[in-house]
């Protein structure tokens, strides 16, 4: 469109314009540059966590990811127990966030009310909004102590001695642990997942909703049958960006995790994360390789996320900005 | 269950399958209704007991003092503003050159995924990234390196924003402008931006909403600082680092004011997330 602009000997008299006319070329270069300075952030930001992280990459090699050891006395680092943390934690998170959010999704398009279907939506939007330092202090000073008195306590003395639950239920009940922080990212990525769920359904022509129930389907099988195969492809999107979310939340799960370097032994033990040790630890590193060992595990978690909001994007396609 | 199969079940089991999934689908939503609800509950409930006149005309307190967290609102209001000047700027201007200059090329396209992936990026990693190119390099935290991180959440969400409202524009309002034989930039300036303020200000006061109660990034650029500064390369105070030292302290007084900061972050929060609905409501934008 520019170019179609540009020569002024198309158009006799110009004169208003003249100096607007050589001010369209910095213009053009400032917007360009803004958009590649977004794209130097993403390489710095890559390069940078690489680079800083480099001394630890090079000196612990390939046993950083299989060594549970974290010492700052004798500057030994092995990031195996947060890398772990991170997965557990995110994968319970979205095994309890999904079947939720696909629910709720489906009562605001499905079975909602009219009257009630946009406060419904916007409380669960707002849910969205409410900042993760909020999350990590409601689930330190409100949930936690609940969770351990009604949960924790009875299922661990419900669980029969050297069944597997028992294994499960180890830990100290004292409400803060990988099930605690599992639980209180599944809260947060539920309204995301189902923020974007719905506006996947409703993307749907109503006819083709319309035809299966018309042919007598009930709500349950124009779900299952019709709406949910037509999104597929977005819908496995939406998951993967929860997924992302919980992947590198940091404030929410640094309050109710524990914050141990062991590997958790059960459900109810302590742990930590990528995002929560990098938190607690880095503003107070001890050495060079402290703070180079937190690094390779933040181009770690830089690593993950990219993949999975890489593949979710790819899913999703653009258009979605929840 | 295939459909087909489904029409000649007489025993009703179809109903009973259905019934029992629109129950679940309830108890999902009041699931989440009700986890909002007691968000909210605690936050006022612990939130007015630390509450008072003097959260906003004290400074935060050593332990077992009284005090309020006026350094660190103001810190925070500072921290905010200035990176969204930054992400504004930023934001529009590669806005515009997404939707205006180049819609298609490789390139645009690569920015385009790159803007999207930062959009959820983990913030913490922009904390971490900050930390080696502005704190390292000047040996000191500083409220600048605080609001750079900021800047850098707030700006993909503003660029994403910008593109959206100016692809909707109507290309009769590009050729109005070609008409009267206007530079482009012009026509950008004074038609487009014009036509699309309103979608923009509403991604612009999400990005607001967003960064206001950013922690993580905090952690490491802006640190914190017991005392009033408004110097933008020392330390600054900021309402979420002192909420969470606050929080994680072992001391009462501390506790109440980090519950009173948290509800006042969530409820400016909340407050900028329903205007933004208003505003979407009467203007249709976005």
């Amino acid at each position: 469109m520019s170019e179609a602009l540009a020569s002024p000997a198309d158009r006799p008299f110009v004169p208003v314009h003249a100096r607007g006319e050589r001010l369209e070329p910095a213009f053009h270069y400032a917007c360009a540059a803004a958009a590649t300075a977004l794209f130097g952030a993403m390489i710095g930001l890559c390069i940078m966590l690489a680079w800083g992280g480099w001394p630890s990459i090079s000196t612990f090699g390939i046993g950083f990811f299989t060594s549970t050891v974290w010492n700052p006395v004798t500057d030994i680092y092995g990031g195996a127990s947060p890398i772990l943390g991170t997965l557990i934690t995110s994968a319970i998170a979205l095994a309890l966030a999904l079947p939720l959010a696909f629910c709720t999704a489906v009562f605001l398009v499905e079975f909602c009310p009219n009257p009630l279907r946009r406060p419904i939506g916007i409380a669960v939007e707002l849910l969205a909004g409410i900042p993760s330092i909020v999350y990590g202090m409601w689930g330190l000073f409100v949930f936690a102590p609940l969770f351990a008195q009604y949960i924790e306590t009875p299922l661990m003395s419900w669980a029969p001695p050297g069944s597997i639950w028992e294994r499960l239920f180890t830990g100290i009940p004292n409400g803060s642990g990988i099930l605690t922080a599992s639980i209180i990212l599944a809260i947060m990525i539920l309204p995301y997942i189902a923020a974007t769920l719905r506006e996947l359904f409703l993307s749907i022509p109503v006819r083709v909703r319309e035809s299966a129930y018309g042919i007598g389907c009930t709500p349950l099988e124009v779900v299952w049958s019709v709406t949910l195969p037509y999104v597929r492809r977005s819908a496995i999107g939406a998951v993967m960006l929860g997924l992302g979310r919980a992947l590198g939340e940091t404030m929410a799960v640094t309050f109710v995790i524990g914050n141990s370097h062991r590997l958790p032994r059960g459900l109810f033990d302590s742990g930590s994360t990528i995002s929560s040790i990098i938190a607690n630890e880095f503003a107070e590193a001890t050495s060079p390789m402290h703070m180079s060992a937190l690094l390779e595990l933040g181009f770690v978690l830089f690593l993950i996320t990219f993949v999975v909001l890489a593949l979710a994007r790819a899913l999703l396609g653009h258009g979605h900005s929840a | 269950m295939s459909a087909a199969t489904a029409i000649f079940d007489r025993s009703g089991r179809r109903r009973v399958y259905n019934g029992v999934f629109v129950l679940l689908c309830m108890l999902a939503t009041a699931i989440a209704l009700v986890a909002l609800a007691a968000i909210l509950f605690s936050l006022l409930r612990n939130g007015f007991g630390g509450f008072g006149l003097s959260v906003f005309t004290e400074d935060t307190p050593p332990p077992g003092a009284s005090g309020g967290l006026r350094n660190a609102i103001l810190g925070s209001v500072l921290l905010c503003f200035a990176a969204m000047i930054a992400a504004v700027i930023l934001g529009m201007l590669a806005g515009t050159w997404l939707a205006e200059y180049s819609r298609d090329g490789w390139y645009s396209r690569t920015v385009r995924f790159v803007n999207d992936v930062l959009l959820s990026a983990p913030s913490i990693l922009v904390g971490l990234f900050v930390y080696v190119i502005a704190v390292r390099p000047l040996h000191g935290f500083s409220a600048l390196a605080g609001a750079l991180a900021l800047a850098l959440i707030a700006a993909p969400i503003v660029t994403r924003a910008t593109e959206d409202v100016l692809r909707l524009q109507p290309r009769t309002l590009r050729e109005s402008g070609v008409g009267l034989g206007t530079p482009f930039w012009i026509i950008i300036w004074r038609i487009l931006w014009k036509a699309a303020a309103g979608g923009i200000i509403t991604g612009a006061l999400l990005a607001f909403a967003r960064i206001s109660g950013e922690t993580a990034p905090l952690l490491f650029t802006a640190l914190n600082n017991q005392f009033f500064s408004v110097n933008l390369l020392r330390p600054i105070a900021n309402l979420p680092v002192t909420i969470f030292n606050f929080a994680l302290s072992p001391y009462e007084d501390w506790q109440k004011l980090a519950w009173a900061g948290a509800l006042l972050i969530a409820f400016a929060v909340l407050a900028i997330n329903v205007l933004v609905r208003i505003l979407a409501m009467r203007g249709k934008h976005v």
